[in-house]
């Protein structure tokens, strides 16, 4: 007899059959692994200013270049990693909680509540998610705590009209009315039956959302608003550059490529997931 | 018909409203005191005093508002905090420059991104459908300002194309600014006409058009591309927001004299009128390009319009 295919091992199985999102899966790990353990593979530290090296192209000694400032750029880039994930995995967390519990609330209760709370959302989706950060930013003040607000707010609304549109359907299920009927609190109802079932959805946005956080993230650290120098953030450091185009290029080259690959792999891996979690693909 | 557009305009009035609203009250959530920041840190208080009774700070919200939008409706917007003309000159100077950008950036998106999208579609699961796709995530993942530098170094600075930045209403200048505006909506567009084509090819009228005998060109030319487009015209309507937002970073990296620039010098200044007169502006636009979408998606399809 057959092994039985249970939900997961079907989606195992399709996953792999994504070899792109394999390769981006893996690079994700390397990443994170970099993020962690910076010190240990940094060669210098990012922030050691030496001007005799101002500006010096890639060499063996610094493979990615100096900055103005004589810093080693690769160094730069490999610490600059830390912030770049825990920007764009803060913010899309803090997004997906509040977005969460907010469509959760809203397709649940219904009524005055969801209107409320879909109106608002309406008006959020109104904006275009750069110029929303920006005047959130001109509120709180430029910096990189402030950027993971304006991020995660853009996030929410998406995130609640998933779940809104996953807890209606579920609202009138056969197991969530067979659970009413046994007499289940509407807390239990909402949290321990409704809210898994909604999360399906929900982890594929997720993963969608780190890629684009990551691009809003840097952009606005790039335009001044988020992390300031001398921090190794990989906007602040293309922003760095901008003067030395024709001069120094490789001080523009390196830290894009590394928004670049990290935002591509996470949004191959958000490709994947979907794929992968889509019933209609085999 | 008429019914319809006349019901979605008086539907816009609310929610002109209610961001008219948000877009004033945001100046009232920055932190200090516009009077205080005007006069400067060494005035004294009856200065401050006196500047906030000028700026008409000393009455209540709702007057306020309605004095706001009052001057607002006469083209007065206030002035500049820190160059101390009026907002409306400077919002009028730059107007322009940011809608050729915007426009150019959506010719260009959708020039590629239905040519790439089509391709795809065509030549579904072939190399040509991976090539078109694999572009297509890259332009999604791509941050527009390190294209923007990338262009700039090779088409201006190496290849000497094109000028380096600025804008003096030359073609030449908008190419590269406007190509780079239009690369990630491009990206966007080319997946969505490319599933918004898989959908069409599925149709029985393209069975029925193959089973006719019509040559395949035909079937795909005729048929379903001109069907495609149709969720395709509106994604350029919501697009084109996306679009005005994108300018602010393609603005600041090549020093576009336009809107989005304005704005981050505005915010680096805190200069809040010119912040508010520019969310105002922005979210009008929004506000009305949503209405033209929908505007042109009942004109396309008729179901919509009985709803």
């Amino acid at each position: 007899m057959a092994r039985e295919k249970t939900p997961f091992t079907l989606f195992c199985y399709k996953f792999r059959q994504r070899k792109t999102a394999l390769v981006a899966g893996i690079f994700i790990v390397l990443l994170v692994l970099t993020a962690l353990f910076a010190p240990l593979i940094a060669p210098y530290d990012p922030f050691q200013t030496d001007y005799s090296l101002s500006m010096q192209v890639p060499s063996l000694t610094h493979p990615a270049g100096t900055d103005i400032y004589g810093r080693d750029i690769l160094s730069r880039i490999i610490y600059g990693s830390r912030i770049s994930l825990a920007v764009g995995l803060t913010s899309v967390f803090v997004g997906a909680l509040v977005g969460v519990t907010l469509g959760l609330l809203s397709g649940f209760f219904g009524g005055f509540l969801d209107g409320l709370i879909m109106r608002t959302s309406d008006v959020l989706f109104a904006f275009p998610g750069i110029l929303l950060a920006i005047a959130i930013v001109a509120i709180l003040g430029p910096g990189l705590v402030n950027v993971v607000v304006a991020v995660s707010v853009f996030s929410m609304p998406t995130f609640a009209r998933i779940v809104r549109g996953s807890t209606l359907t579920l609202k009138e299920s056969l197991y969530v009315r067979a659970a009413r009927s046994i007499g289940a609190s509407r807390k239990r109802i909402m949290f321990v039956h409704i809210l898994p079932g909604t999360l399906g959805g929900v982890i594929v946005y997720f993963t969608m959302r780190i890629g684009t956080s990551i691009i809003t993230a840097s952009s606005l650290s790039f335009l001044g608003l988020g992390a300031q120098p001398p921090t190794p953030e990989w906007g602040a450091m293309l922003a760095e550059s901008r003067d030395y185009i024709g001069v120094a290029d490789h001080m523009s080259i390196y830290p894009g490529i590394a928004i670049f690959l990290t935002v591509l792999f996470f949004n191959l891996f958000g490709d994947g997931l979907r794929a992968a979690l889509d019933p209609k693909t085999k | 018909m008429l019914s319809y557009f006349l019901r979605r305009c008086l539907n816009i009035i609310p929610v002109l409203f209610v961001v008219s609203i948000l877009a004033f009250a945001f100046v009232h959530l920055l932190p200090g005191d516009p009077a205080r920041m005007m006069a400067g840190s060494d005035a004294d208080p009856a200065t401050i005093a006196m500047l906030r009774h000028e700026l008409g700070l000393d009455q209540s919200l709702p007057v306020q508002y309605l004095t706001y939008m009052g001057k607002l409706v006469k083209g007065d917007l206030g002035k500049s905090l820190r160059t101390k003309t009026p907002v409306f000159q400077e919002i009028k100077q730059r107007y322009l420059p940011t809608m050729y950008l915007a426009v150019c950036g959506m010719v260009w998106s959708v020039v590629i991104g239905v040519l790439f999208g089509a391709i795809a579609a065509i030549y579904s699961g072939r190399w040509q459908d991976y090539t078109a796709m694999l572009l297509a995530v890259s332009g999604i993942s791509m941050p527009q300002f390190w294209l923007g530098l990338l262009a700039i170094q090779l088409f201006a600075v190496y290849l000497g194309w094109v000028p380096v930045a600025g804008f003096s209403g030359k073609f030449s200048e908008l190419i590269l600014p406007s190509f780079t505006l239009g690369a990630t909506v491009a990206a966007i567009m080319a997946r969505f006409t490319l599933s918004a084509f898989l959908d069409v090819l599925d149709e029985e009228y393209i069975s029925t058009a193959r089973a006719k005998g019509l040559s395949e060109s035909t079937v795909l030319w005729k048929h379903a591309f001109r069907n495609a487009l149709i969720p395709v015209v509106t994604m350029i309507g919501l697009q084109f927001g996306f679009l005005l937002g994108g300018s602010v970073v393609v603005e600041t990296v090549f020093a576009w004299p336009g809107l989005g620039r304005y704005m981050i010098e505005a915010v680096a200044v805190r200069d809040y009128p010119v912040l508010q007169a520019l969310l105002f502006l922005y979210s009008f636009h929004f506000v009305f390009i949503n209405l033209l979408v929908d505007m042109v998606y009942a004109v396309i399809n008729p179901e919509i319009r009985y709803t």
